[in-house]
């Protein structure tokens, strides 16, 4: 009796072993290394952040229950964060609709397929490669400085120049021409969304007379405008996370005027270990990041024309 | 029609001009950042674009700059995590990619949606607290919150990357192989593996390049000189030094851009592919 149940036990579990694994368990075992990786690295760290920001805590001793406290530091007291989200807001309300402008209109220049296309493309796309990297702050620091080359050049022109960089009235400027300067891969997306508008809406633009001008703004830009909205939400989101240039070429200054969000939150955590601030500054930036991701999803229902 | 043809020649060239003068104007910072370092202290007061003396030496003086270490050191350190990540990125996201792909499970689409979610996710949210997570594993002060990240897929662009890619195959492909009895895993790796080859491509130089220049973990996580990347000790020369030490300065800061240049000029197509596939419908 006893002998045939582990028998029958034997068998089934040989089956068991034979038997392909059922499609859903698969697709667990496939996306386990992501999902280990959003649980442990990111939802945890998350929750983790907003307790911590209703918290004292140096890293030294333990978190200390504050309430509030920190969130009314921020909004209320003489802190920086007034200005750093002026700073922020204005590099990014700057820099990003300039960054599509001219991505746009290279992406266009480029895409009259002529000679040399590959050559340009490669030309206008490498600046957003090697734009973060301390490298190019360095370079950025020399053209701008007093008497960097950006200075001769207006000097030419009898224009007098000043110091770009340590002028607190400039120094953000040269922080959103950097940006700008990286147009490079809202292009290339542009460039790629050019290629797929069909050719005979073209050719009937041009049979019905259609101008140029107004072949482009009835035609080209709503069948971008997908696209444009991609490369706005995107670009957007990255903006508000600018760090390394201004940590490296002005370190926030002249007088706190580089001083974006990025850069304040670091210097609250890793400077001043002051790990509850910090992360009610993380928590603000994700609050004002996914309203005007909303807000610009929200508005792309009446400017974005998606095909039927 | 003489006067259209004139019009027509007149807007090409026009338009090869536009096109050459962009170019120009984007290339001048980096032009000027090789020319800078080639330049002598005088250049630098008033010197033009090219050197008047070029002064190859500053790559030898940059190159042992930093005392007790030579730039060997820091290559080293940064290709090692350069690498490492790849390594990671690659295989993780390949995996996790065919799984949203191809395979069905239950809550796919909700996961898929986080998934997205995160992509708009600003570091700064996870960075203290990930920070704290790495610290009571020992790990501050060493490279491995820099690699051990990329082994579970930590950027969700390269998954979305290659989800759209896979997602550009025929699914007659799959089919047929099922038929045949190939397994999951088989399908995986015989069938969709060689096909995704452009999109692990583009996986692989986007990570290297950006785990390479990612200069805010680094800081962070790197706090002993015998670790730093080039980034790191490019900021460390930069805080150390006077207008003598410009040129050195440079040369080592054109070396440091030279593996992603290298890395760009030899795989432009996969770039641009790579970029483009992300901002369309797959």
């Amino acid at each position: 009796m006893a002998r045939i149940s582990t028998a029958s036990k034997v068998t089934a579990r040989r089956t068991a072993i034979s038997r392909p694994l059922p499609e859903g368990v698969w697709g667990y075992i496939l996306i386990a290394p992501w999902l280990v990786g959003f649980l442990g690295l990111t939802l945890w760290p998350m929750l983790q952040s907003l307790y911590l920001s209703f918290t004292d805590y140096d890293l030294l001793s333990s978190p200390k229950w504050v309430g509030m406290a920190n969130y009314k530091d921020i909004f209320f007291d003489s802190g920086d964060f007034r200005t750093s989200i002026k700073v922020t807001f204005l590099y990014v309300a700057l820099g990003v609709p300039l960054k599509l402008t001219f991505a746009l209109m290279v992406a266009l220049l480029l895409s009259r397929a002529v000679w040399g296309m590959p050559l340009f493309r490669a030309i206008f796309y490498l600046p957003s490669l090697i734009g973060g990297s301390v490298a190019i702050a360095m370079v950025w620091r020399d053209i701008f400085g007093n008497n960097g080359i950006f200075n001769r050049m207006l000097a030419a022109f009898g224009i007098r120049g000043m110091d770009w960089i340590n002028d607190p009235g400039t120094s953000l400027y040269t922080l959103v021409l950097l940006a700008v300067w990286q147009f490079g891969s809202s292009m290339v997306i542009f460039l790629a969304g050019l290629k797929q508008i069909p050719r005979e809406l073209y050719e009937a633009a041009s049979v019905d007379g259609a101008s140029r001008l107004r072949t482009f703004f009835n035609l080209t830009i709503p069948m971008l405008t997908p696209l444009i909205l991609f490369n706005l939400v995107m670009q957007t989101i990255y903006s508000f996370q600018m760090f390394t240039q201004a940590y490296v070429i002005t370190n926030g200054g002249p007088m706190n005027s580089t001083l974006v969000y990025a850069l304040y939150l670091f210097q609250q955590a890793f400077s001043f270990f002051d790990m509850g601030y910090a992360s009610a500054l993380a928590w603000i930036l994700l609050a004002i990041v996914a309203a005007l991701t909303g807000l610009i999803f929200w508005s792309s229902r009446k400017w974005v024309h998606y095909e039927s | 029609m003489v006067a259209t043809l004139k019009s027509k020649a007149a807007g090409k060239a026009a338009y090869s001009i536009a096109l050459v003068l962009g170019g120009v104007i984007m290339m001048y910072p980096v032009i000027w950042l090789f020319s800078n370092s080639l330049k002598g202290n005088a250049d630098f007061i008033d010197g033009g674009l090219i050197p008047n003396t070029f002064v190859w030496s500053n790559y030898a003086k940059g190159w042992s700059a930093i005392p007790g270490y030579t730039f060997a050191d820091f290559f080293l350190n940064s290709l090692v995590i350069g690498v490492l990540s790849v390594i990671g990125t690659v295989l993780s996201s390949a995996v996790v990619a065919y799984g949203f792909a191809r395979i069905r499970f239950p809550l796919r689409n909700m996961w898929f949606a986080i998934l997205m979610l995160t992509l708009m996710l600003p570091t700064q949210v996870t960075l203290v607290p990930q920070y704290i997570l790495f610290k009571s594993f020992g790990w501050v002060g060493s490279n491995l919150p820099l690699i051990v990240p990329h082994f579970v897929a930590a950027s969700p662009f390269f998954v979305f990357l290659i989800v759209q890619f896979i997602r550009g195959i025929p699914k007659d492909l799959d089919e047929a192989a099922k038929i045949d009895g190939c397994s999951i895993a088989g399908i995986g790796v015989r069938i969709l593996l060689p096909l995704c080859k452009p999109a692990l491509v583009t996986t692989g130089l986007f990570c290297f390049i950006w785990s390479w220049d990612d200069f805010l973990a680094q800081t962070i996580y790197l706090t002993d000189t015998a670790e730093f990347t080039v980034p790191l000790a490019l900021r460390l020369f930069l805080d150390n030094s006077s207008e003598i030490t410009w040129g050195p300065m440079f040369a080592m800061s054109v070396l440091g851009i030279l593996p992603s240049f290298i890395l760009f000029m030899a795989a432009q197509k996969y770039f641009v592919e790579g970029i483009a596939t992300t901002g369309l419908k797959g």
